[in-house]
C-alpha cells in the first residue's frame, strides 16, 4: 500500500482547510449558531417541549447533521473537483496510487473535516442552548459514519460535475430540502399520517433520528434501522465509485 | 537489454470513435534521449499519456522499466517522471509543499536535502515559499520539472518543455536534460522546436496520424534524409541555364547571380567536382561557394507532407 500517497493527497487536502479557515470554518459555524441563537433562544423559549426535550434542544441534532452533511459534500466534492478543473488531476492518475487509495485520502481527508466542524458546532451550540448527550459513543459512530458516507457522495458528485454549477445542485437543491423535511425542526410524529409515510422515503430521517437518539434517548424510527439505512447507502456510494473507477467515467479517457 | 520503454502493437480509439493510435511499436532503451516528432494531433500526448497511466489504451502491452504498465502498474508509474505540456498548477500551494506533495504522491518517504536540490538546480531554492500564483510562466514550467523529478525517476517525459519559454532557459533546461542523462535518466521528449531535438536527441521517432512512420538514429536519419546544398555566386549573371547544366539538379536564381546545386548527403560527391569541371569549360567564373546541409526541420517537414 502506497501509504505515503495517501498521505500526500490527505495533507494536502487538509492544508487547503487550514489555508481557507474562514470558508471551511469560521462560515459554516457562524451560518450555524445563527439557528441556535433564533430558534433555540429566541423562539426556542417560547415553544413547548418535544417529547420531553426543550425545542432548542431538540433542533441540535438536526442542525448539527445539516452541517454535517452539507460540508461532508462540498468538502469532498471540491476536494476532487478542483484537481479536475485545474488538470493537476494528471498527476494522481499517474501516480502509483490505487483507487482505494486515492479514494481514502480524499474521503478521509473530507471526513475528518466534517467531523471537526460537527464537533466545533456542537461545542458552539453549548453557549446557546442546554443539551446532554445520553449514548456519547453511539454519538460518535453515528458523526463519523454519516461524515464518511457523504463525503463519498460528495466525491461521487465531484467527478460527476463538468461545472461549479452541478458541484451546488446536489447540496443546496435536494440535500438542503431533505434535510429541513426530514425532522431537523419537528419530529415525524407530528405530521399528518400520510406524510409520515412519505417522509419514510427521505433518507434523512433516519440520519437524524438515529443522531437525536444518540444524544436524548427519543427517536422517530428505531436505531437500528437508521444504522441500517446509512450502511445500505453507505454500500451504495462505494458501489458506485468502485464502478466510476473501474471505467475511468470522466477521469481516464 | 530489456529496454526502459517497450511499446508493442498499441491502438487507442477514443469513445467518439476517434482512432488516435494505430499499431505503434517503439522501444526506448536505457539513458538514451529519444525525441517523438509530429505535427499537432499526430498522436504525441495520447501516447505519452497512455504510457504514464493517465489514457487507458484500447488494445497492446506498454512496459515501462520493465514492467506492465496495467498488471504491475505501481512499479511502472514509479519509475516514470512526467512534465505535460499545459502548466497545471496548484495557485494557492507553494513551491515547497508542491514538489514535496509529488514525492509523496509517488511514495518516497519524504527527503527535505532530495527536495533543496532540485529546487536549487532549477533555480527555484529562492521562490520555495512563494504561491505558485506568484510565479512566472518560466518559473511554473520549470516546477513542473522539479515536480517530475521529485521522486527520482529512471525515466521522463517531457512533453514540449520549453514551449512558451525564452531562449535562456531553453538553454539551460536543454543542459539540465543532459546532465539527467548523463545520470542514466531515460528522457522521452515530444517537441515541436526541430532545433531542441536536433540540439539534443540520440534518436528520433516521427509519427503521423497516429502511426509511427519513422525510428532512426538522428545521424542516420540526417544523413540518410538530409539533402546537402552548394551555392555558387556568380561573377556575371547568367539569363537562363546553360544546356550542359540541364542534366544536373542545378537551379538558377531570379536574379540570375547564383547557381544551386543539391544533392544527396549520402552520395558521392563525384557530381560537384563534375558540376566544377563543366562551369570551368564554359567559362562561367564564381567568386564565392557556400554549402549547407538541410536541417531536421526539413527532413521533418518533407516526412509528415509525405
Amino acid at each position: 500500500m502506497n501509504l505515503y500517497g495517501v498521505r500526500a493527497i490527505y495533507k494536502f487536502e487538509m492544508n487547503r482547510m487550514w489555508r481557507t479557515l474562514m470558508q471551511s470554518v469560521a462560515s459554516p459555524v457562524i451560518s450555524t449558531s445563527l439557528y441556535f441563537v433564533v430558534f433555540g433562544s429566541a423562539i426556542g423559549s417560547r415553544m413547548g417541549d418535544i417529547e420531553g426535550i426543550s425545542y432548542g434542544a431538540f433542533i441540535i441534532p438536526g442542525l448539527v447533521m445539516l452541517s454535517l452533511l452539507m460540508q461532508s459534500i462540498s468538502n469532498a466534492s471540491f476536494g476532487i473537483y478542483m484537481p479536475k478543473f485545474s488538470g493537476t488531476i494528471y498527476e494522481v492518475l499517474s501516480a502509483p496510487v490505487s483507487y482505494f487509495e486515492v479514494v481514502l485520502g480524499y474521503v478521509g481527508a473530507a471526513t475528518t473535516k466534517s467531523v471537526i466542524l460537527g464537533l466545533i458546532i456542537l461545542a458552539t451550540a453549548r453557549l446557546f442552548v442546554d443539551y446532554t448527550v445520553l449514548h456519547p459513543l453511539w454519538m460518535f459512530l453515528f458523526l463519523i459514519l454519516t461524515a464518511v458516507t457523504f463525503s463519498l457522495f460528495g466525491f461521487i458528485i465531484g467527478i460527476w460535475a463538468d461545472g461549479f454549477e452541478k458541484l451546488q445542485v446536489v447540496p443546496l437543491m435536494i440535500v438542503t430540502p431533505l434535510v429541513f423535511l426530514g425532522g431537523t425542526f419537528y419530529s415525524i410524529d407530528m405530521l399528518p399520517e400520510v406524510w409520515q409515510t412519505i417522509t419514510l422515503f427521505n433518507p434523512v430521517v433516519y440520519l437524524i433520528s438515529g443522531f437525536r437518539w444518540a444524544f436524548y434517548g427519543v427517536s422517530d424510527v428505531h436505531i437500528m434501522v437508521s444504522v441500517g439505512m446509512i450502511l445500505v447507502f453507505l454500500s451504495l456510494c462505494m458501489g458506485a465509485i468502485w464502478w466510476i473507477f473501474k471505467t475511468g467515467y470522466r477521469l481516464r479517457s | 537489454m530489456q529496454p526502459d520503454i517497450l511499446v508493442k502493437n498499441l491502438y487507442k480509439v477514443y469513445e467518439d470513435g476517434h482512432q488516435a493510435l494505430k499499431n505503434i511499436n517503439l522501444e526506448i532503451h536505457k539513458g538514451e534521449i529519444f525525441a517523438l516528432l509530429g505535427p499537432n494531433g499526430a498522436g504525441k500526448t495520447t501516447l505519452i499519456s497512455i504510457i504514464c497511466g493517465i489514457v487507458n489504451l484500447t488494445e497492446g502491452k506498454v512496459e515501462a522499466a520493465g514492467h506492465d504498465i496495467i498488471r504491475d502498474y505501481r512499479k511502472a508509474r514509479a519509475s516514470i517522471g512526467l512534465v505535460p505540456q499545459e502548466l497545471h498548477t496548484d495557485s494557492f500551494e507553494n513551491v515547497w509543499a508542491a514538489v514535496s506533495f509529488t514525492r509523496g504522491l509517488f511514495g518516497k518517504a519524504p527527503n527535505p536535502a532530495h527536495i533543496e536540490k532540485v529546487l536549487k538546480d532549477l533555480s527555484l531554492w529562492d521562490k520555495r515559499n512563494n504561491r505558485i500564483m506568484s510565479l512566472s510562466g518560466g518559473m511554473k514550467r520549470r516546477l513542473m520539472i522539479a515536480k517530475a523529478l521529485s521522486h527520482e525517476p529512471d525515466i521522463l517525459f517531457l512533453d514540449e518543455p520549453t514551449a512558451g519559454v525564452d531562449v535562456e532557459l531553453r538553454r539551460d533546461m536543454w543542459e539540465m536534460v543532459r546532465q539527467l542523462r548523463e545520470n542514466g535518466v531515460t528522457i522521452i521528449l515530444t517537441t515541436h522546436y526541430i532545433e531542441e531535438a536536433e540540439e539534443m536527441a540520440d534518436r528520433i521517432g516521427v509519427i503521423r496520424q497516429g502511426e509511427i512512420i519513422l525510428v532512426e538514429n538522428k545521424e542516420t536519419l540526417m544523413s540518410k534524409l538530409g539533402k546537402k546544398e552548394l551555392r555558387l555566386h556568380l561573377q556575371q549573371p547568367l539569363e537562363s541555364l546553360p544546356g550542359e547544366l540541364t542534366l544536373e539538379p542545378v537551379e538558377l536564381s531570379e536574379d540570375g547571380y547564383e547557381l544551386i546545386y543539391t544533392f544527396d548527403s549520402q552520395q558521392e560527391q563525384a557530381g560537384v567536382a563534375r558540376l566544377l569541371r563543366t562551369l570551368g569549360d564554359l567559362g562561367i567564373e564564381y567568386r564565392d561557394l557556400r554549402t549547407r546541409e538541410s536541417s531536421l526541420e526539413e527532413i521533418f517537414v518533407g516526412l509528415v507532407h509525405e
